[in-house]
């Protein structure tokens, strides 16, 4: 222990999904929580596709669904690959998928405030508006250099151990050494604009009624060939529209992130669900895509990383998950934390138990299992060629132009003849993907 | 606003931001950048094609930061040389508030 008396048992730095719960968590174990947040509100400085897989939120607050301010609850997934000037859709839509709820949409500077509240009700002292410059450091019991506060401004807060939650770029874990830079190709920037539309609008573009909403993943020309993809989801009178590019493509390709945003936005393709919207808000957010690759270290003497702090992301190419591996490791961070509380052992031999619960948790099985999807999406057919092939087979089964019809298996080896892609790639990415995804 | 093409096309960097609530900070600017090294290493193009908020520009032969107009969103660090630089979150409770996300 420190020379010093704490000022809480636990500091948690970032209220997003994963400080915000670890903070409630603990706070119901009767441990003392101070949450900080560097945004005038929490939710003011996040941004995210929207589409929340709320089996694990559903967990810690059951029927969240109900009363949190979710926007629709996704029935439709539809997956678009792109040319220039034509698309292939595979449009799933399904009650299933609503009930029990599976995915819902929702508008971080709107919910991030909900699961706060929580946290406070819980008894976590939030303080928004604060951020947190540097860790304290100091020798500890086993000699080692441990975490023991924190600094913001001339001000310090002292506590047992120090939960940094402060997202992808966790400029905290760098600065004491515990986790590298990440790699280029392990980083995306998303760009996204809310698109207001009235709600009967959207119900009826996008074939939904009620509170039932619609994710649209969309791969190919979109993204002008970079590694990456686009989005376009349904809140309840807006749309979340946007593009996520992987930094070593979107340099090696040469182009702005500006441009690809803007020919994503104005493709012939999207203009009918676009048509008469007004943009409510534009931002710009990173996104870890290195999966399994990035987890790396979490735990050091006083201070564990959760969330996407951690890497914790899975891209599989069509969907970004975050937010429900932020929560599933803040669910295990609050087991691992409180036990070493419990036992007096806030080392990093104490608070490896978070380790161990998270490394039992589905967040890791999955990105386990979807180990090799980052590798696999950085192969670039999946970004041009494939549209084109898949366009192509459309293109012969649908234009009757006075020539004979063909079996579609006929019609897709004309195809892919033709296009750029070679059946040693096809067998080659088929395998690999199946592996992967 | 209207017809077949959507506002969407239309929209410049300047009017998407202009919807975006920004709680400037008069006193400090949050970037930095040495102009040599941004040159040398090649640093200068990279930020000005990743930024999606047109944050950089080149004028007269130097990057020029409109910090004001900053998403916070650390593309331009994550993408820049070791020290050409330096970019760091805006004081508590400054910079962009986003009322969607
Ligand atoms: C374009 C895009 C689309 C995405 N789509 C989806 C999706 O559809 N579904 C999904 O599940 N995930 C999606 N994600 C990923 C998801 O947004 C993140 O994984 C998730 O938000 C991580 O939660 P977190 O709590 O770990 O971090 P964050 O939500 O980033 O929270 C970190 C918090 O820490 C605060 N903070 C940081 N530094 C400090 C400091 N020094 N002092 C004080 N406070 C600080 C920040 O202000 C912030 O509130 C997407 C991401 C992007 C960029
Ligand atoms: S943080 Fe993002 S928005 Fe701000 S200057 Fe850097 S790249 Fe541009």
């Amino acid at each position: 222990m420190s020379a010093e008396e704490p000022d809480f048992d636990v500091i948690v730095v970032g209220a997003g999904p994963a400080g915000a719960v670890t903070a409630y968590l603990l706070a119901r174990q009767g441990h003392s929580v101070v949450l900080i947040e560097r945004g005038e509100a929490p939710g003011a400085k996040n941004l995210s596709g929207g589409v929340l897989y709320g089996r694990v939120l559903d967990e810690v607050f059951p029927g969240f669904a109900d009363t949190a301010p979710v926007e629709r609850r996704i029935t439709r997934h539809v997956t678009t690959f792109l040319t220039a000037d034509s698309s292939v859709s595979i449009d799933y839509a399904g009650k299933p998928l609503a009930e029990p709820v599976n995915a819902v949409t929702v508008l971080r500077a709107k919910f991030d405030p909900w699961l706060a509240e929580r946290a406070e009700e819980a008894g976590v002292f939030l303080m928004p508006g604060v951020r947190v410059d540097e860790l304290l450091t100091e020798p500890g019991p086993d000699g080692v250099r441990q975490v023991v506060g924190v600094k913001a401004g001339d001000d310090e807060l002292r506590a047992r151990v120090v939960v940094a939650a402060d997202g992808v770029n966790s400029y905290l874990a760098r600065s004491i050494g515990l986790r590298p830079k990440p790699p280029e190709h392990h980083l995306a920037v998303g760009v996204k604009a809310v698109v207001h539309l009235p709600r009967q609008v959207i119900e009826d573009r996008f074939a939904v009624s009620g509170d039932e909403g619609a994710a649209h993943a969309i791969v190919g020309d979109c993204t002008l060939g970079i590694g990456g993809g686009g989005f376009l989801y349904t809140n309840a009178e807006s749309l979340s529209l946007g593009v996520v590019l992987r930094l070593d493509d979107l340099i090696k390709k040469g182009r702005t992130a500006i441009e690809v945003f803007e020919h994503y936005t104005s493709h012939p393709v999207l203009a009918p669900y676009l048509r008469d919207g007004e943009i409510l808000e534009y931002g710009s957010h990173l996104v870890a895509e290195g999966g399994l690759e990035m987890v790396g270290e979490v735990v050091s003497g006083g201070f564990v990383v959760v969330g996407e702090a951690a890497g914790l992301t899975i891209n599989s190419g069509l969907t970004v998950r975050g937010m429900d591996l932020a929560i599933g490791s803040a669910v295990a961070a609050a087991k691992g934390v409180g036990e070493a509380l419990a036992a007096g052992d806030t080392t990093a031999t104490g608070l490896a138990a978070y380790r161990r619960h998270l490394d039992e948790s589905f967040v890791m099985a999955d990105l386990r299992t979807y180990g090799r999807a980052p590798a696999f999406l950085e192969r670039d057919r999946m970004y041009g060629a494939y549209g084109e092939l898949a366009a192509g087979i459309f293109h012969d089964v649908f234009s009757l132009d006075g020539t004979p019809r063909k079996h579609l298996a006929a019609v897709a080896r004309g195809a892919l003849k033709r296009s750029r892609v070679s059946v040693r790639d096809l067998i080659s990415d088929g395998w690999a993907g199946v592996r992967a995804l | 606003m209207g017809g077949g093409a959507g506002p969407v096309r239309t929209t410049t960097v300047p009017e998407r931001l202009a919807a975006n609530r920004f709680v400037l900070d008069e006193e400090e600017s949050h970037i930095e950048i040495d102009q040599e090294l941004a040159r040398s290493t090649g640093t200068a193009e990279r930020i000005i094609a990743v930024c999606p908020a047109g944050v950089y520009s080149m004028q007269d032969g130097r990057v020029v930061a409109d910090y004001a107009a900053c998403l916070e969103c650390g593309t331009c660090l994550a993408v820049a040389a070791p020290g050409a630089l330096t970019w760091h979150y805006p004081r508590g409770g400054f910079g962009v508030s986003f009322r969607e996300g």
